[in-house]
Parts: structure tokens; C-alpha cells; sequence
């Protein structure tokens, strides 16, 4: 066994009303990957920002190295060789690379420019990162943008490489060349931790395994000694028959009902012209990398972006759909994409969330009252079993998880007859997932007409009797049926035969 | 090159608003003409003695009195200035100015000499060698105040607890009125309730005697002073069942004799109204015209101060400022 | 009932709690300085009313024309995250527009003077959709879009009245700026009241205040869930603009006369100050309209009080910074934090202190 680098020992942490931590015990060893997984709320995130300073414990204690160390801050986290590099790049993207990877440092401040580019250019090279320390960090891939935080905590002799989520919004390749990152560290004896939900990375990639679950600690295991399918068990506490018999569902045959939604060569300022269509009850999906177009696809049907051409026809009405109104008054839902910029409205209540785009509906003069809207909130808070403290606890204070859900009931409430749903699994915990992904093929049952789009093939597959592919803003592809296959996706995506 | 561009628009829309500031649609250069009187003013939204004073000036130098007219307004001096440059370069006879600053006069003012062009200044002061300049015909500031204190300590009152009422602090108009009621204080023939500046505004000098009310204490003059401020004041009153005027407890005193104030004072609802005369314009018209050097440098305007009791309507004609 | 009074203590007045804190602090330390500066009498005015007077008086009534542009502040801060500058200019315009249709009347009735507010409303409004334009449509930064209306506003008032300050007498515009003859409440006082009321109905009755704050926290998110964004913002500077030709009309009231140069002259500021003090973010996103109206009566309480103290006007400003900056460091989210986990670490000392209790 080797040399143990980080020790939390009996970690508890209380937050007004909650229980966030309770006796939780984590050992980080040199030169290893240590996954932390864990439903959205099992408390990883407040782990790892007592570990990094921003939060302080209530009882427990933290050894680096064997010694007992107190972290009160940022800066004393970063003393003590714990550097974090998070899910939303933190960096300044106006700044070129060496200014990114010195700047707020204590001894930052008293290097030449030409030194630290120097400095800069060195570690670049010596850890295979594709980007040179005078280039502007916005012109790099976000992959590339993220190795340049890791190599800023390299440079700053950082022991414990904390990773919160570093591969969800990366696509495959760039995902290879941060492992092929990590793996580097660790045989150079830096403790990396591991935030992720993707279980395949975490196969991939790690040594060991932590999980959490509502605040406790459920076990540590290596990861060749646990099995997928005993992981998710243990994240979720149950035993997960329902994931493989998901999959499993009979092929739904939607082409003999009639068509709900249909665009002909529909444009927006995002989006290039296409046609498409869905039938009543259907649910079918876009799929491509991230870029292709698939989001700016969904975005020009909801009216999300100006408008610029093309025919729609909802029901067999022709429509002008210029405006989200005009969607939504056809009976179209649309999550967005990014749930924090495009989704939540953070300080306000989970209440007022849920009856916003009902309440647009209803027309700016006809509010709903607040018992009525108390009755909406508390329907749904139920039937998706929204985790919140009440119905006016302010959504931003909710796990990723929840806050989807909270969307989710916003469109649901309006009764839509076609919901386009971007994402809607991104970030979220594996339970939540699959609770998304059963509400879904139920909508779909009840005459619900809905476009899934999500970055992990797999979930589509399950979800969808129609694939759009889409490859570089076009449309390369319709897949059905038998065709429904990863290797027939993957294929149609990089552009093989049909 | 943009910015090439834009720097001669620039320049060009310089060129053309001095021009537009400074003239008059005739060409000048005529030797046997009307007299050119070139003005320098502050524009007449200053306050209603500004406007008043502008009007005065038009009426004056008139057509019809054998005067062309030009004019220039600004509150700042680098402008006045420059106005006053362009008046001496297109050739003006005579050059009245009333400056927006007491210095930085000297170069433009020895200009002038150089040309022939005699200078009046009017309303204000400024600070160079008497020499450059025929004559100035400015307020006594300090006498007014004067005046109107003169004109309260012949009300024969058994105590003088007065409010007064201070305009913005620094002001010509404040010192001046401040000063002859500071004098009456520090000798101990008037209490002083309360000094407060209301910076010119009705509504904080309404403020100001509505907390005297409110705290008890005794008074029986108030000494606002303009005409808005005594205004406010005597609104203060009026919610507290206070009479005032010539057949109530306080006695009101304003400045300014704007008509409506003058009318206020017609109704007996107040008591006096000093004024710092506007009119200089005939004053100077009078001296071009009889084309000789005036005795004194200096000569000091006529300041008004009217008593309810001796106005009459045609005073409120021909003294009253505004509408 | 009791639950919601309870409510009210357990959970802390929320938002409320600095500038209800202020006033008490205010009202502590004038009834130590003066025990009789809260009296109120009843009187007979000059027009022979009976009317209260007194301090408290004065300062509910003298923050009139504060509150009431506080309100339209609030809508403005909460929808577009930056706040209306012009607002003591316009309310020059106003009151000039007011005095103007006043003036061009033969007699002054009560018609009259409705349609003469009704101008002033109007001309304020269409000014109001000309800030709400720049910001919402051309995405001005709102200070820098109302600075143009704060730098022209009292020349345009100046242009109106013709240079001049005119005047206007009229018992009906007495009782507008001072009492209505049988009630002894201030008529500015129960114009707020109204206009207070007329708000709460206006939420009540309309999406205004979800729609106002999501377009404030999150204009993405709320474009996508279909409010118009825009039309929310140009409506609280249209909102703004009936605030301003009130305030305008009530100051023009109170003394029978429109001065375009001091008529609410640095109003804006102590309006932000009222917002701020009130709890509200300037950044905008959630407001409560009641902060805001506190906040003005907060900043007229100062100022009366500084006038009891005889302190001279021209440090009471001073003073007033003092004091707000006070109230505003306190309000911080820092101290907020500081204060929160103080309460924490008192409450769990109580809890253990009861346990112990309970065990022995």
C-alpha cells in the first residue's frame, strides 16, 4: 500500500436545517486517482470545500502527510499543496496562459513576464498540453483551458489535485488527453481526487473508489473489486433491476400516429436550415459532438434565437414561431441547455419557479393566485420528488439534481403537448437520471411528443425510437428501429456508412 | 484617419457655435451705424434677476436707442472669454461684461484697450487694474442687507427673535444679506434662533421653520433671503396656524420683488421685499451717450426695499421681476 | 395568526430588519435627546383646518415625494439592475407641465387640476419610455442612459416655465400640497397611502413583481420561459415616470410654485438611498417595495432629526453620509454573514445550555 498523502478523519459539517456531513472518513494516497461519487446532495461537494478552505468543518480533522493542518481559507488549502481545478473554468479567458497561470499568486506577483512565460511554456511542454503560455486562454478548447488550470496547481507544487466535474462539458477526445493528463501526475505522486458522474470515466481512470450518500460515508473500495452495476446500487442505496430493464422497452412504433410538429427548412441566427418533424407521442433525439448543432437545432423550433426562415406547421396549422411565447402558446416546452444561465432563477422561490412559464401563459394580467400556485408547487414537488426544504426555499439553493426537477415541473405544469428537453441529465445524480429518463417514455405514453438531446449515447438509445445525427451544423443522419445501435451511432456521427 | 476626421468635425462644430454665440445677423464694419454694444451675460435661466436683467438690456440697447446689439451667455468664464474676444475682433464700440469669475480677465481686457473698444462691466466685479475698464455699475450686496435691516429696526419690536434663512453659502447675494443681520446679532439687539442655509430651495427653508415650529421655540421675524425661500417658510406657517404679514405675529421678509412676492406682500400676507436691482442697462446707456468719463469708477445701483404697507400695484409693474 | 407573528421573530424580518432597526435606533435616540420631539398637537392652520402637527408629522409628510419615487426606484432596480438618476429633473418637468396647464386655464377647478396631473403624467411617462428605451432596447447602461435626461431635465423645466418661476394659489391646490379641509392627516401622506395601495393591487392583480424579478436575476432564463423582457423594463421606467409626475405635482403643491432649479433637487440620490437602505440589491432581482418605502422615511427621520439638533444644513449632509454609510456597511452581505453565524453559534450554546437543563 502506498504512502498516505491526505487524511480526513470523522469530518461533520451542519448547515441551518441539514445534516451535510456526518462522520465521514476519506484517505487520499501518493500518486493514486480516488474517485468521489455520489448522488447530487450525498455531500461531496461540501467535502471537497472544507477540504479547499471554503467551508469550515463543525468536528473532525484533516492530516497532510501525517500532520494534524487547520484550513480556514482558500489561500491555506493552497499552502498546504491542495489545489482544486472546478467544473466551470475559473480562470480569466482574456488573459493569455502564463498571465492565467500566475496571476492571484503569491509569488506571482514579483516574476518577470518573460520568466514566468518561460516557466509557463516548460510545464505546457513537459506535460503535453497543446497551448503556448502567450496564446489568449479564450482561443483554447475548454479541454485545453482546464489542463491549464491543472498545470497552474502542478506549478504551484500542488500534492492533492482536486477534479470537481472536469469532463462534463468535454467531448471524447478531449476527455482521453485529460486522462492521459491525470495519469501522468499520478505516476509523478500527486493524490488526485476524482468528482464525476460519468461511471464509465471512473472505470477508466481510477484506483479507488469513495461513495457518500446522504452525508454518510457508504464505503471505500478499489475499482477493480467493485462491479458498475454494485457502485450505482450503493450510490443510490437500492438495487437497480429498473436500469436494465429500461433499456429494454419495446420498440415504439410512432410512425402510424399522426404528425404533431413539423419544420421545413427552419433557420435561425444559430442554426443552418433543417427539417424535422415528431408525431404525437413520439420521442426522438439529436445527437451529435458538442458543436454540431444540435442545441442551436431545438433553439430555432422554440424561438429561442431570431428567427431568420422556413416553414413550421404545428398540428396541421401553419405557424410562425418567432418568439419562446409563440412556442409555448402551441403547446412547446423547452429546457434549456445550461440550467444556471438559461434555467433556474436562482434567488427566487421553487414555488415561483414552477408556475413562471404557466403564469407567461396565463398573460402578465391574470396572476395566479398564490393559494392556487402553493397547490401547483406542492403537487409537483411531490410527483418528482423535489428534495427542498420548503416550496419557498430559493431554488439556487438546491443540489443540480433538484434544480432540473424544478424545471422540469415548470413545463410540465404548462401541459405541453411536445417538450424539447436539452440535457436534462447533465450533471445530475444517476438516480435523478433515471427517474428523467422514466418520466420522459411516460410523457411520451400519455400523447407527450418529446426531443431529447444528451451527451451520453447510451441514455439515448434508451430513450429514443428516432436519432437525428447531426455533424457540423447539418444534419447527417436519421437512425430507427433496428439501426439504433452505439456502433451504428458512433459511425453516423464521424461520418461511415449508414 | 477616422480620428483625423473626427477631430476636424470637431473643430468645425467649435467654429461654427462661437459663431453662432456671438452674432447678430449684420456684417458691422460700418463706421456711421447704430452703436455696436457687444454683451457679455450669464444666460437669463441663471434666476429670474438674470432674466430681468437680460430683458433690461434688450429693452436698452435697442433698435430703436440707435444700439446693435450683440450678445453672448454663458455661466462659464473660458467661454465668456472668448465670447468677449470675438466681440473685440469683430470690432464692437463698446464691450459690456458681467463676468461668471472675478479673474483671468486682464489679457482680453488690455485687448479691448489696445482696440478702443470702452468696457463697462455691470452686476459683478472683476479683479484687474481700474484702468482697463470706464466704469462698473454693480450692487451694494452688503447694502441691501443694510436696507432691510434698517427697515425691521424701525418696526420698533419689543424683542427681534428672528429665523433667518441663508441662500447658498459663498454667494454674493448671501454674504451681502447675511452680513448686516450677523451685525444685529452680535450686537444683542436680535436673538438668533436659528441660522440655516436653505441653499435657495423653498421646500428645505420650509423644512427649516417647520422644526423650529415643532421644537416650541419662540419668533417673530423671518428673514428669508429670496423670495422662494421666505415662500416656503410662510408654507410652514400656514400648516401650523402661525399668522404672519402685516396683521400677524411674524413678520416675513424676501428678497428679490419677484411680482408674485411683491403681490404677497400687496395682500399684507408679508411684510417686506429687498431688491437687488436688476436694471443697469439705462445707467451705462446714459453714460455712452453723453460721451464723458464718469465721475467715479464705481458707481453703486439703486437697491429697493419695499414695505407692505407703501406698495402699490404700479410698483409691482414696474419694479417686479418674472411674470 | 400567531404562527406568521411568530414567524416574523423566529426567522428574523428578513430584508426588513436594518432599516426597521434604523428607525427604532432613531426613534430611541430622539426620545432620550427630547422626550416631547414625537408630541403631536392639534391645531387650526391659517386656513382655519384642524390639522396634527409635530414632528413625526413632518417627517411623514416632508418624505412624501421620497417614498413615492422610492417605489417606481424599486420596479427600475429590481427589472434592469441599475437606477433612474433622473428622477428630480423629470419631476421638474412634471411639476412644469402641471403648473403650466394649471396656468393656461381661466379657473382652477378640480377638473382642471385632474387634467393638468393627467399632462404631467403623461409628459413624465413618455420620458420614462424614453430612458426605458435606451436601456432596454439599446442596452445602455441605465445611469449613463438617464444622465442624459438629468443633465437637460431642469432646462427643459426652465423652457417650459419661460424662464420665470411661476406661481399658482388655489384651495385646491393648497389642500393637494397641505390638508384637505376636514381631514387632519396631510394630504401628501394619504397620497402615498394611495399610491401604496394602488402597488400592493397592482401585484396582486398582475404578474409585475415575478416577472420583474426574473427579468432581473436571470433576463436568459426568463427571456426562454416567454416574458418579453423588454416591454418588463420599459414598463418600470413607465412605472417610474407616474411616480416622478406624482412626486412632481405634490412638490409643486406644497408651496403654490414651480422653481425648475431646486423643485426636488438631489432627490435621485436619497431615492437610490431609500432603495439601498431598504434592503434591496441595487443590482438588481428580488425588491420588496415596503424596504424601499421605510428607507425614505429612514433618510427624512435623519434629516428632521439633524434640523431638531440644529445642526447647520450645511453639515447636515455630512452627517446623513455618516449615518448611511453606517446603514449600509451593516446591511453588507459580510456583516450579514458575521452576524448569522454569531446567531448560530448563540443558539446552539442555548440549545446545549436547555439539554443540560433537562438532563440535571
Amino acid at each position: 500500500m502506498k504512502e498516505v498523502l491526505l487524511q480526513m478523519k470523522n469530518i461533520e459539517k451542519q448547515f441551518p436545517g441539514v445534516r451535510a456531513l456526518s462522520n465521514v472518513d476519506f484517505t487520499l494516497r501518493k500518486g493514486e486517482i480516488h474517485a468521489l461519487m455520489g448522488e447530487n446532495g450525498a455531500g461531496k461537494s461540501t467535502l471537497i470545500k472544507i477540504l479547499t478552505g471554503v467551508y469550515q468543518m463543525d468536528g473532525g480533522e484533516i492530516l497532510v502527510e501525517g500532520k494534524n493542518v487547520s484550513i480556514r481559507s482558500p489561500q491555506d488549502a493552497q499552502n498546504n499543496g491542495i489545489s482544486t481545478v472546478y467544473q466551470e473554468i475559473t480562470l480569466c479567458p482574456n488573459l493569455t496562459v502564463a498571465e492565467n497561470m500566475y496571476i492571484g499568486r503569491e509569488d506571482g506577483a514579483w516574476v518577470k513576464k518573460k520568466n514566468y512565460e518561460k516557466r509557463a511554456d516548460e510545464i505546457l511542454t513537459r506535460l503535453g498540453i497543446p497551448a503556448r503560455s502567450r496564446q489568449q486562454l479564450g482561443s483554447c478548447s475548454l479541454a485545453v483551458q482546464q489542463m491549464v488550470a491543472i498545470a497552474r496547481a502542478v506549478d504551484m507544487e500542488c500534492k492533492v489535485l482536486i477534479l470537481d466535474e472536469p469532463t462534463s462539458s468535454l467531448d471524447d477526445k478531449e476527455v482521453k488527453m485529460l486522462f492521459d493528463l491525470m495519469r501522468d501526475l499520478k505516476s509523478q505522486g500527486v493524490g488526485i481526487i476524482f468528482v464525476t458522474h460519468f461511471l464509465e470515466q471512473v472505470y477508466e481512470v481510477s484506483d479507488r473508489i469513495t461513495v457518500l450518500r446522504n452525508g454518510e460515508l457508504v464505503g471505500e473500495y478499489t475499482t477493480e473489486e467493485l462491479p458498475q452495476v454494485e457502485l450505482v446500487a450503493k450510490m443510490i442505496g437500492k438495487e437497480l433491476d429498473e436500469l436494465s430493464s429500461l433499456g429494454d422497452e419495446d420498440e415504439r412504433e410512432s410512425e402510424v400516429k399522426e404528425v404533431f410538429y413539423e419544420a421545413e427548412g427552419l433557420s435561425s441566427t444559430a442554426a443552418l436550415p433543417f427539417n424535422f418533424r415528431i408525431h404525437k407521442g413520439e420521442v426522438n433525439g439529436f445527437t451529435g459532438l458538442l458543436g454540431s448543432g444540435r442545441s442551436e437545432s431545438v433553439r430555432a423550433i422554440f424561438g429561442a434565437d431570431k428567427v431568420t426562415g422556413g416553414n413550421v406547421r404545428v398540428g396541421c396549422k401553419r405557424v410562425k414561431i418567432n418568439r419562446p411565447i409563440d412556442a409555448m402558446k402551441c403547446g412547446i416546452g423547452y429546457l434549456a441547455e445550461d440550467r444556471k444561465r438559461d434555467g433556474i432563477i436562482a434567488e427566487l422561490s421553487v414555488r415561483e419557479n414552477i408556475i413562471l412559464a404557466l403564469q407567461v401563459m396565463n398573460g402578465f394580467f391574470k396572476p395566479i393566485s398564490k393559494s392556487e400556485s402553493e397547490a401547483f408547487a406542492d403537487e409537483y414537488i411531490k410527483a418528482l420528488n423535489i428534495k427542498t426544504a420548503s416550496r419557498e426555499t430559493p431554488v439556487g439553493s438546491l443540489s443540480g439534481g433538484n434544480q432540473q426537477k424544478v424545471i422540469l415541473a415548470r413545463w410540465l405544469l404548462t401541459h405541453p403537448d411536445y417538450l424539447i428537453l436539452d440535457e436534462p441529465t447533465r450533471g445530475i445524480d444517476v438516480g435523478t437520471k433515471l427517474e428523467i429518463q422514466k418520466l420522459v417514455l411516460k410523457l411520451a405514453e400519455e400523447g407527450v411528443s418529446v426531443t431529447f438531446i444528451s451527451s451520453e449515447v447510451e441514455e439515448m438509445l434508451r430513450t429514443c425510437s428516432r436519432l437525428i445525427v447531426m455533424r457540423d451544423r447539418h444534419i447527417v443522419g436519421e437512425l430507427k428501429g433496428k439501426e439504433l445501435t452505439q456502433t451504428q451511432v458512433m459511425k453516423t456521427i464521424a461520418g461511415g456508412d449508414k | 484617419m477616422k480620428k483625423r476626421a473626427l477631430a476636424t468635425l470637431l473643430a468645425l462644430v467649435l467654429v461654427m457655435s462661437l459663431a453662432f454665440t456671438g452674432c447678430s445677423s449684420s456684417d458691422g464694419k460700418k463706421s456711421d451705424g447704430p452703436i455696436k454694444v457687444g454683451v457679455v451675460n450669464n444666460p437669463p435661466s441663471e434666476s429670474g434677476y438674470r432674466e430681468a436683467n437680460v430683458k433690461d438690456m434688450e429693452a436698452v440697447f435697442s433698435k430703436a436707442n440707435g444700439y446693435e446689439l450683440k450678445t453672448a451667455y454663458s455661466l462659464k468664464n473660458d467661454e465668456q472669454l472668448q465670447a468677449a474676444q470675438g466681440f473685440i475682433t469683430e470690432g464692437v464700440d463698446y464691450l459690456l461684461i458681467s463676468a461668471a469669475e472675478t479673474t483671468g480677465w486682464d489679457e482680453v481686457l488690455k485687448k479691448a484697450k489696445e482696440a478702443g473698444i470702452k468696457v463697462y462691466l455691470f452686476d459683478r466685479m472683476i479683479n484687474v487694474d481700474e484702468s482697463l475698464y470706464e466704469a462698473a455699475v454693480v450692487s451694494d450686496m452688503a447694502k441691501e442687507g443694510e436696507t432691510a435691516v434698517n427697515w425691521l429696526l424701525g418696526q420698533k419690536l419689543d424683542v427681534y427673535n428672528v429665523i433667518h434663512i441663508q441662500g447658498a453659502m459663498g454667494s454674493d447675494a448671501q454674504i451681502g444679506r447675511t452680513g448686516a443681520l450677523d451685525a444685529q446679532f452680535a450686537s444683542g439687539k436680535m436673538n438668533k434662533v436659528v441660522q440655516q442655509t436653505a441653499t435657495w430651495d423653498e421646500a428645505e427653508a420650509k423644512k427649516i421653520v417647520g422644526s423650529v415650529i415643532n421644537s416650541g421655540e419662540d419668533f417673530n421675524v423671518i428673514y428669508a433671503e429670496n423670495d422662494g425661500m421666505a415662500k416656503g417658510a410662510v408654507a410652514a406657517l400656514d400648516e401650523n396656524g402661525i399668522t404672519h404679514g402685516t396683521n400677524g405675529k411674524v413678520i416675513v421678509m424676501g428678497f428679490d420683488c419677484n411680482k408674485w412676492a411683491l403681490r404677497e406682500l400687496l395682500s399684507g400676507a408679508w411684510n417686506y421685499d429687498g431688491q437687488c436691482s436688476p436694471f443697469q442697462a439705462q445707467i451705462i446707456s446714459d453714460l455712452i451717450k453723453s460721451g464723458k468719463a464718469p465721475s467715479s469708477k464705481i458707481i453703486i445701483n439703486e437697491e429697493k426695499g419695499f414695505d407692505a404697507k407703501d406698495l402699490k400695484q404700479s410698483d409691482i409693474d414696474t419694479y417686479g421681476l418674472g411674470e | 395568526m400567531k404562527q406568521k407573528f411568530k414567524n416574523l421573530f423566529s426567522g428574523g424580518l428578513g430584508q426588513l430588519t436594518i432599516p426597521l432597526i434604523a428607525i427604532l435606533l432613531l426613534v430611541i435616540f430622539n426620545l432620550i435627546r427630547d422626550p416631547s420631539f414625537f408630541s403631536i398637537g392639534i391645531m387650526h392652520n391659517n386656513d382655519g383646518n384642524v390639522v396634527l402637527a409635530g414632528n413625526l408629522i413632518s417627517i411623514i409628510n416632508g418624505a412624501s415625494e421620497l417614498a413615492i419615487l422610492a417605489m417606481g426606484m424599486t420596479l427600475v432596480t429590481a427589472a434592469c439592475g441599475g437606477q433612474d438618476i433622473s428622477v428630480g429633473a423629470a419631476a421638474a418637468i412634471a411639476g412644469s407641465v402641471f403648473v403650466k396647464v394649471l396656468k393656461s386655464t381661466s379657473e382652477i377647478t378640480g377638473l382642471t387640476v385632474v387634467l393638468a396631473f393627467l399632462c404631467a403624467c403623461i409628459v413624465a411617462m413618455l420620458f420614462g419610455a424614453f430612458n426605458g428605451t435606451l436601456v432596454a432596447i439599446f442596452k445602455i447602461q441605465p445611469m449613463i442612459a438617464t444622465l442624459i435626461l438629468y443633465t437637460c431635465g431642469r432646462s427643459i423645466a426652465y423652457w417650459i416655465n419661460g424662464g420665470a418661476t411661476p406661481t399658482v394659489s388655489s384651495p385646491i391646490i393648497t389642500a393637494l400640497g397641505g390638508f384637505i379641509p376636514g381631514i387632519p392627516v396631510p394630504t401628501p401622506v394619504i397620497i402615498v397611502l394611495v399610491a401604496g395601495i394602488v402597488l400592493k393591487l397592482v401585484f396582486r392583480f398582475t404578474s409585475l413583481q415575478l416577472f420583474t424579478q426574473s427579468v432581473g436575476i436571470n433576463g436568459s432564463a426568463a427571456h426562454l420561459n416567454g416574458i418579453n423582457e423588454k416591454f418588463i423594463k420599459m414598463l418600470s421606467f413607465v412605472i417610474l415616470g407616474v411616480c416622478v409626475a406624482i412626486a412632481g405635482s405634490i412638490g409643486v403643491s406644497r408651496l403654490g410654485l414651480i422653481n425648475h432649479e431646486t423643485l426636488l433637487i438631489d432627490i435621485e440620490m436619497d431615492t437610490i438611498l431609500a432603495v439601498a437602505i431598504g434592503g434591496n440589491s441595487l443590482g438588481g432581482g428580488k425588491f420588496k417595495i415596503s424596504g424601499s418605502i421605510i428607507g425614505a422615511y429612514v433618510i427624512q427621520m435623519l434629516t428632521i432629526t439633524l434640523y431638531a439638533m440644529k445642526v447647520s444644513s450645511t453639515d447636515v449632509k455630512a452627517y446623513k453620509a455618516i449615518v448611511i454609510v453606517l446603514l449600509v456597511v451593516i446591511g453588507s452581505p459580510v456583516v450579514k454573514k458575521k452576524v448569522d453565524k454569531l446567531m448560530m453559534r448563540i443558539r446552539k450554546s442555548k440549545d446545549r445550555n436547555t439539554v443540560k437543563g433537562a438532563q440535571s
